[in-house]
C-alpha cells in the first residue's frame, strides 16, 4: 500500500466500556484513499460499536478521529456525513413513498426562490449520478418500487453527492444475488477510482478476497492486526478472527439413511412455485440452493402450515397428512427454523429458556402453572447439547451473538422432537467461527437419523452440508444433485435458467 | 472519583427513574405537609385507586400483549349504568343484575377482541372508536338519565362498594384479590407466557405455533372482566351513576400501566409493576389536593406524567435522554 500519501480516515486508540465490558480496547485503524480494507471479526467483536463511534453515535472514552489528518469529533451521523464519512448499512434507511431524487437529496434539496423546490435541478443532478453508476431506474423512480440491491444503490448514489473521503460499507451483499453483487462491486472499484476510502465489513471470505486491498481483524474488542490481502490466506484471517482454523471442505461422508420421513409431490402454490416434489430419508441432509425469490422459503412456509398449498400432496412417514397451521405442523413432527432469526425465530425480551420452550409451553405445567424445573432441565440439555454461550437461562437472547441466538432456535425446534427439521438460511449474518459450529451441528443431527432440510443461498454452504441438492429457479425444481454429481457451475447453471441442468 | 458517583447515580435513575422519583415526591411532600403520609390518608389513597386499579390490572394484559384498550373508561360507565337499571328492574335484584351485566360487559370486550384478535385490526382504531360507540350505548340504555338505586336500606348491593372485611374495606380487598390471582396467571402460567410471547414479537410467536389471535382475544375478555368488576364497586360505593363515570378514565389507567413500567410496544410488564404504577398515580393527585391545587389541575398532571414516564422508557432503553436517531 502507499504510504507516502495521507490516510483517508484514521482512528487512533479508541476505548468504548459499556457496564462491564470493555467493548473497544483501543483500537486503531486506517484507510488511504483508493484503498479498500476489510474490517473483520466475529459478531461481538466490536465491529458495530467501532462504526457507532464512527457515526457519532457513542462517544468514545479514549482516542482519536481523523479525517484527512484533520482531528474530528464526531458527534452525530449527520455531521459525519458533513465531514465527508458516509455509512451503506445493512439495514437500509430509505423513504419508501418518495422517488429516488428527493431519497438522495432529502435535507438539501436545490431550492429557488420562495423555498420552492427546483425540481429540474434536483431530477438532473441525481440522473447526472445514476449515469455514473449505470443503473437501470432513474431520478424519478419511487424507492419503494426498487429491489433491495438499487436501494442499496441509491444509499451509494448519496454518498457520491456529498465530497465523501471514506465510505463504511456495512455487510452490503447480505441481501444481495449474485448479479447484483457485480453491479456493487464495479461501483466499489469506480469509488476507488476517485479516491475514496473503502471501509469494507463482510463475513464472507469469498468477497474480501476478491475486494479489498487489506484486511483489519478485531477479536473480543481488540485490534489484532493488519494483512496485505494478496499476502494471506483464509485460514489465517480466521485464525487471526477465532484463535483456530475451520474445515469447510465438501461434504462426501454419508450417513446411513433410513426410511423416506417426508414426501412431496407435485406440491404448488399458486405463482410462488409448481409441481414441487423431492423426498428425504431420515438420517439425509437435503439442501435447497437457488436464488431469492426462487420459492425455496415457501416452500418451507407451505410445510410449516403458514401457506395453504393450491395442489400437490404431503406424506409423512408414508401417510399423507394436510397441514393448515403451524400448529399442525408442530403436531406432525415438522419444524422449522425460519429465514429470519430476528423477526420469525425469537422473541428477543425473552429469556433463552422461555424461548426454547415457547412451542411447548403447555407441556412444561406441574397442575395449571408452568414448572420452572421442568423448562430449566430442557434449557439444560439443549445448552449443554447444543454448546449454546450464555450467562444463565435468564439472559435476554436479544443479548447473545447471532451465532448463539440461532442455536437457541434451533434447540427450541429439537426438544419438539421433530421428524423433520427444515432449516432456512442457517448461517445469516453469522461470523464464520459460529458458522462452522452450526454445519457440525446439522451435519450431527442427521447421523443421529433427523430427516434435515437446509435451504440456503450460499453455494459453499449447501455444498458443504447437503447430501443431495436441490436446484430451483423461478417456482420450479430444475433438478436435484447428489453430493457427487454436483459441480459449482453445474450447479449455477441450474438456478440461473440457463439450462435444464445436465450432469456435470 | 465524584464523575464516577455521579455517573452511577445517572445510571440509577435511567433504570429506577420512576420510583426514585416518586420517592422523592413522596419525601418532598411529606416535609410540606405531615399529613401526606398519615396512616388514614394513605389508607384513603389506596382505597381511591381501588376502582381504577382493578381497571388497570385488566389493561396489562392488554397492553403486555401489544394492544391498546381506550375503551375501558366508557365500558366503565356501561357496566356501572346497566347493573345500576338491572338492579331496579323488578324481578331482578343484586343476584341477577350482577351476572346480566358481566355477561354484556364482557361480550362487548369479545368484540373488541374478535376485531383485534382475529381481524388483526389497529387496536388503537378499535377502541377509540368503541370509546364512542359504548358510550352512545349507555346514553341509549339510560335514556340520558342518571341511575339510582331507590331503597338503599333493602339491597345488599353496597357491600361491594361500601362493606369492609377484617376492617379492610371490601374494593380494597378485591383489588388485591384481583391482583395476586392475575399476577399468578401472567406470571405462572402458559397463557401468561403466550400474552408476553404475542407481544415481545407475534410473529415468532406464530411462528412457534402459538395461537396469536386467541391470546389477544382472551386478553380482552380479561380487560373486559376487570372493567366489570370495577364497574360494579362503582356502582355499589355510590348506589347511583352518571352516564359519565368512567369519562376519561382510559387515559389514566394507562397512565398507571405505563408508569409501572410496561412498554408501550408489548411484551414486557408486571402486574405488580401496574400495582405500583396505580399507587404513583393515586399518590400524586392525592398530594398535589393536599397541596391545594384544583381538582382540575390532576387532569393536566396526568398527562405531564404520561410524557414524563414515555419518555423515562425511552431514554432507559437507549441510555441517554436525547438522541438523534429513535
Amino acid at each position: 500500500m502507499t504510504t507516502d500519501r495521507k490516510p483517508a480516515l484514521r482512528l487512533e486508540g479508541i476505548v468504548k466500556t459499556f457496564p462491564g465490558v470493555r467493548a473497544l480496547d483501543g483500537v486503531s485503524f486506517e484507510v488511504y484513499p483508493g484503498e479498500v480494507h476489510a474490517l473483520m471479526g466475529e459478531n461481538g467483536a466490536g465491529k458495530s460499536t467501532l462504526m457507532k463511534v464512527l457515526g457519532g453515535i457513542y462517544q468514545p472514552e479514549e482516542g482519536r478521529i481523523f479525517v484527512d489528518e484533520q482531528e474530528t469529533v464526531m458527534t452525530s451521523p449527520l455531521q459525519a456525513k458533513a465531514k465527508g464519512v458516509m455509512f451503506i448499512h445493512q439495514e437500509l434507511s430509505l423513504a419508501n413513498e418518495l422517488s429516488v431524487a428527493e431519497n438522495i437529496y432529502l435535507g438539501a434539496l436545490p431550492r429557488k426562490s420562495f423555498g420552492r423546490v427546483d425540481w429540474k435541478m434536483l431530477f438532473d443532478r441525481t440522473d447526472a449520478i445514476l449515469d455514473r453508476l449505470k443503473v437501470g431506474f432513474n431520478a424519478r423512480t419511487l424507492v419503494g418500487d426498487l429491489s433491495i440491491a438499487n436501494q442499496q444503490m441509491v444509499e451509494i448514489a448519496r454518498a457520491l453527492t456529498v465530497n465523501a473521503r471514506a465510505v463504511i460499507f456495512d455487510e452490503p451483499t447480505a441481501s444481495l444475488t449474485d448479479a447484483e453483487k457485480v453491479v456493487l462491486f464495479e461501483v466499489i472499484e469506480s469509488l476507488q477510482a476517485e479516491g475514496v476510502g473503502i471501509v469494507y465489513i463482510s463475513h464472507r471470505m469469498e468477497e474480501i478476497f476478491k475486494m479489498t486491498d487489506r484486511i483489519s481483524v478485531l477479536r473480543d474488542g481488540s485490534y489484532r492486526g493488519t494483512l496485505t490481502t494478496a499476502e494471506t490466506n483464509e485460514d489465517e484471517v480466521t485464525n487471526m478472527m477465532i484463535g483456530r482454523s475451520l474445515d469447510l471442505s465438501r461434504n462426501h461422508a454419508h450417513a446411513e439413511l433410513g426410511d423416506v420421513a417426508l414426501q412431496v409431490e407435485g406440491l404448488s402454490c399458486h405463482a410462488l412455485f409448481q409441481d414441487v416434489s423431492f423426498e428425504v430419508r431420515e438420517g439425509e441432509v437435503l439442501g435447497f440452493y437457488g436464488l431469492v425469490g426462487a420459492g425455496r422459503t415457501e416452500i418451507a412456509e407451505t410445510l410449516f402450515g403458514l401457506r395453504t398449498p393450491s395442489a400437490g400432496k404431503i406424506f409423512l412417514k408414508g401417510q399423507e397428512i394436510r397441514i393448515h397451521s403451524p400448529i399442525q405442523a408442530i403436531q406432525n413432527g415438522i419444524s422449522l427454523v425460519p429465514e429470519s432469526r430476528k423477526e420469525q425465530g425469537l422473541v428477543l425480551g425473552m429469556s433463552c429458556r422461555d424461548n426454547i420452550t415457547l412451542p411447548q409451553v403447555d407441556d412444561m405445567t406441574a397442575g395449571p402453572f408452568v414448572s420452572d424445573g421442568a423448562e430449566i432441565s430442557i434449557f439444560d440439555q439443549y445448552r449443554d447439547k447444543l454448546e449454546i454461550k450464555t450467562p444463565s437461562w435468564r439472559t435476554a437472547v436479544g443479548n447473545l451473538s447471532g451465532g448463539n441466538q440461532q442455536k437457541i432456535v434451533i434447540g427450541k425446534w429439537l426438544s419438539m422432537r421433530p421428524e423433520v427439521l427444515i432449516v432456512d438460511e442457517p448461517t445469516r449474518g453469522i461470523d464464520v467461527g459460529s458458522k462452522a459450529e452450526i454445519h457440525n451441528l446439522l451435519r450431527d443431527l442427521a447421523k443421529q437419523g433427523y430427516a434435515v432440510i437446509v435451504i440456503s443461498s450460499e453455494m459453499p454452504e449447501v455444498l458443504h452440508v447437503a447430501d443431495r441438492i436441490v436446484a430451483m429457479y423461478h417456482g420450479k425444481v430444475i433438478r436435484t444433485f447428489t453430493a457427487e454429481e454436483v459441480t459449482e457451475d453445474s450447479l449455477i447453471q441450474a438456478i440461473s435458467g440457463i439450462e435444464g441442468g445436465k450432469a456435470a | 472519583m465524584a464523575e464516577t458517583n455521579l455517573k452511577a447515580l445517572g445510571g440509577l435513575l435511567a433504570r429506577q427513574g420512576i420510583l426514585v422519583a416518586f420517592v422523592v415526591f413522596m419525601i418532598a411532600f411529606a416535609l410540606w405537609n405531615p399529613r401526606f403520609i398519615e396512616i388514614d390518608n394513605v389508607f384513603s389513597v389506596i382505597r381511591s385507586s381501588a376502582i381504577l386499579g382493578v381497571m388497570a390490572l385488566g389493561v396489562t394484559f392488554v397492553v403486555i400483549g401489544g394492544n391498546l384498550d381506550l375503551s375501558v373508561g366508557s365500558l366503565l360507565s356501561f357496566s356501572a349504568i346497566v347493573v345500576l337499571d338491572l338492579h331496579e328492574t323488578p324481578g331482578f335484584g343484586p343476584a341477577l343484575a350482577i351476572p346480566a351485566m358481566y355477561a354484556m360487559t364482557m361480550g362487548i370486550g369479545a368484540v373488541i377482541g374478535f376485531l383485534v384478535g382475529y381481524l388483526k385490526l389497529n387496536s388503537l382504531i378499535v377502541t377509540l372508536g368503541m370509546l364512542s360507540a359504548i358510550h352512545g350505548l349507555t346514553l341509549t340504555w339510560s335514556g340520558g338519565q342518571n341511575m339510582d338505586i331507590a331503597n338503599q336500606q333493602e339491597t345488599w348491593f353496597g357491600i361491594f362498594g361500601r362493606g369492609t372485611a377484617l376492617g379492610i374495606p371490601i374494593p380494597v380487598l378485591m383489588f388485591g384479590l384481583l391482583a395476586a390471582v392475575l399476577a399468578i396467571i401472567l406470571a405462572k402460567t402458559p397463557f401468561g407466557r403466550k400474552v408476553y410471547a404475542v407481544g415481545g414479537n407475534g410473529t415468532a410467536a406464530t411462528f412457534s405455533g402459538i395461537p396469536r389471535a386467541r391470546v389477544v382475544f382472551f386478553t380482552y375478555i380479561i380487560s373486559s372482566f376487570c372493567v366489570a368488576t370495577a364497574g360494579l364497586i362503582q356502582a355499589s360505593r355510590t348506589m347511583g351513576a352518571q352516564n359519565t363515570v368512567g369519562q376519561g378514565m382510559e387515559l389514566e389507567v394507562l397512565a398507571a400501566v405505563i408508569l409501572g413500567g410496561a412498554s408501550l410496544l408489548g411484551g414486557s410488564g408486571t402486574v405488580f409493576k401496574t400495582v405500583i404504577g396505580v399507587l404513583i398515580l393515586g399518590f400524586i393527585q392525592n398530594g398535589l389536593l393536599l397541596a391545594g391545587l384544583e381538582f382540575y389541575v390532576q387532569f393536566v398532571v396526568t398527562w405531564i406524567i404520561i410524557i414524563l414516564a414515555v419518555w423515562l422508557d425511552i431514554a432507559t432503553k437507549r441510555g441517554k435522554l436525547w438522541s438523534p436517531i429513535a
